[in-house]
């Protein structure tokens, strides 16, 4: 699967309380969660946003909460990945779980500006700054994870294998 | 080569013979947690993916702690769905209403960890159970999902590093200081995806109160876990509290760390976190004047009876600065009785202070204490990200209950020293 969009930068360290602020957890519904995607860290990016576009931070994202909003929200707002430096790991977990794809990229805030469109080729982890002519490759998915993904997320691997 | 606390917990727990760091493993879990903001993904996540049996319901726990007593409609409907799921699969580990806690205070005073234990909880600060020797972490609702299925979760084998605090702790420093201390120095993102194992002869002075303070903080450190080994001290509170049998484990000589580092605690003064991140630390010497609107005094980190003591042994016969609202939750029914018999709510009220019924409220900005756009508060809590306890214009500034007592009657951020002189 490729996606092509266009990038918002975020810098280090973004929160599971930036991506989606507590007062929000009234609801589990994913089209509510979405309207309020990254509005402590940028309160316009909902409304900048296409579908299709990618997140991309520094180290750290998604750190803090274990709430599952969190990627729920992103991936209902129409992002279509999330490139880091690295992820917390309780958000790397849950990306994998519930079925949003994220990609590791050293230094990917020197890689990738803001607005720059970026197109990222998911089965080889290919990523494409096409804006500044750069290719640079993620960090490889542990096997596991791959299946998950493959699969559907954690639930579906459990239906479709009987187990974990 | 040998093995540390959490790699024999975790061989315990798996049919994997030989696992190596970084390997992906499965693992029986002793208890999965989860609460009236995680359940609900959870329990959607089960249904429409149409799974309906519950593997082992003694093995799940809710605890109905976030938005309660429920705050709005939406909050109500979302304890409803779990009260519902949890009668019709009979799980009996329901906890809500007057049985209620802040989870991660609750569960070890119910003696619902005991050390050896694997557990995992939709909830980040699942790791405070390290605390008793368990080996507990934080996942999300589907992974909670799918140990309701199964009884089972996934888990990276994670390395550890391990933290040595030695030296005498200055007057007025307890757990929470030293985890700020180290996070301080390590960063949010120092123990990413590893274990953080704390020792040393400092640790062993502690109580089981300030071992929890210290553990609960280690996802604040990026970390899987934070485990903290079995002694005396553990296995006393644990026997009052469990009948079931427990297994104590210790790192081995040998076994590997990817880093070990050495704290002296004669050089830690009362640290306090600056906005936004737990790692902005300074010590209260470094603090300047900093005017509070707010302090609060409570959740995971630090609302147990020993941190209530401590509050009213400084709050006593003082008074609340004028202007400043400050808000004492006590974490849990347990506790708040105790603090009854104490007398030391009669102390916090005549400080001019409010308490609170059990919950989680002010410190993910639920309820019970929200900050206006502006404010600045000081708080026992774990977190002081942008907009965490309210408005993003707000700030939260995180230190121990000593040092809270003594700023809710000075109005502004004060070490204890300066309210007794």
């Amino acid at each position: 699967m490729k996606f092509r969009g266009k990038a918002f930068t975020f810098g280090d360290d973004i929160d599971t309380d930036a991506i989606i602020p507590a007062r929000y957890l009234n609801t589990w519904e994913a089209s509510e969660l979405a309207k309020h995607c990254m509005e402590d860290a940028d309160p316009t990016f909902v409304s900048r946003m296409s579908p299709g576009d990618i997140i991309v931070g520094g180290k750290n994202f998604g750190c803090g909460s274990s709430r599952e909003h969190a990627p729920i929200a992103i991936k209902a707002s129409g992002i279509s990945c999330v490139i880091a430096s690295s992820f917390a790991r309780i958000f790397y977990r849950n990306s994998f779980n519930m079925g949003l794809t994220i990609f590791e990229l050293d230094e990917a805030l020197e890689k990738i500006e803001d607005g720059d469109i970026v197109e990222v080729d998911a089965s080889t982890g290919e990523i494409r700054n096409i804006t500044r002519g750069n290719t640079y490759l993620s960090r490889p998915i542990p096997q596991f994870m791959q299946k998950l993904v493959s699969d559907g997320g954690l639930l579906e691997h459990i239906k479709k294998r009987g187990s974990i | 080569m040998g093995r540390t606390i959490a790699e024999k917990i975790l061989a315990a727990h798996t049919s994997v013979e030989n696992f190596s760091e970084g390997d992906i493993i499965k693992v029986d879990i002793d208890l999965a947690l989860a609460n009236d903001i995680t359940a609900p993904v959870a329990i959607h996540a089960f249904r429409s993916k149409g799974f309906n049996t519950v593997n082992d319901p003694g093995k799940i726990v809710f605890v109905l702690d976030h938005f309660t007593p429920n705050k709005d409609i939406e909050s109500a409907q979302q304890c409803k769905l779990v009260r519902e799921f949890a009668k019709e699969h009979g799980i009996k580990g329901l906890f809500e209403g007057g049985e209620a806690g802040i989870e991660h205070a609750l569960l070890p005073e119910k003696g619902l960890v005991v050390p050896g234990d694997l557990v995992i909880g939709a909830d980040s600060h699942t790791c405070t159970y390290g605390a008793l020797g368990a080996f507990s972490t934080g996942i999300g609702s589907t992974d909670f999902a799918a140990a309701l299925v199964t009884s089972q979760a996934w888990l990276r084998v994670p390395e550890s590093m391990k933290f040595t605090f030695k030296g005498e702790l200055q007057k007025w420093v307890g757990g929470k200081d030293l985890i700020l201390y180290l996070i301080g120095d390590i960063g949010v993102d120092g123990a990413l995806y590893r274990v953080l194992e704390i020792d040393g002869p400092a640790i062993a002075s502690l109580d089981m109160s300030n071992r929890l303070t210290m553990t609960n903080m280690a996802i604040e450190a990026g970390a899987k876990a934070g485990i903290i080994a079995a002694d005396g001290v553990t296995e006393f509170y644990a026997s009052q509290r469990s009948n079931r049998s427990y297994t104590v484990y210790r790192s081995d000589p040998d076994a590997h760390y990817v880093a070990v580092k050495e704290y002296d605690c004669s050089n830690i003064e009362p640290q306090i976190a600056f906005p936004h991140l737990p790692e902005n630390t300074r010590g209260i010497s470094e603090v300047g004047e900093i005017l509070l609107d707010q302090v609060f005094i409570g959740s995971c980190t630090n609302g147990r009876i020993e941190d209530l003591r401590l509050a009213a042994h400084i709050m006593r016969n003082q008074k609340v600065s004028k202007g400043l609202r400050c808000i004492i939750i006590p974490a849990t029914p347990g506790v708040y009785m105790e603090a009854l018999k104490e007398g030391l709510l009669e102390i916090f009220m005549e400080a001019g202070a409010v308490i609170g019924p059990p919950t989680c409220g002010p410190c993910l900005g639920g309820h019970m204490g929200i900050l206006a756009d502006g404010e600045k508060a000081l708080s026992t809590t774990n977190r002081n990200f942008v907009g965490r306890m309210g408005h993003p214009g707000s700030e939260v500034y995180l230190a121990n209950p000593a040092v809270a007592a003594a700023s809710a009657i000075t109005g502004k951020i004060s070490s204890p020293e300066e309210v007794f002189s």
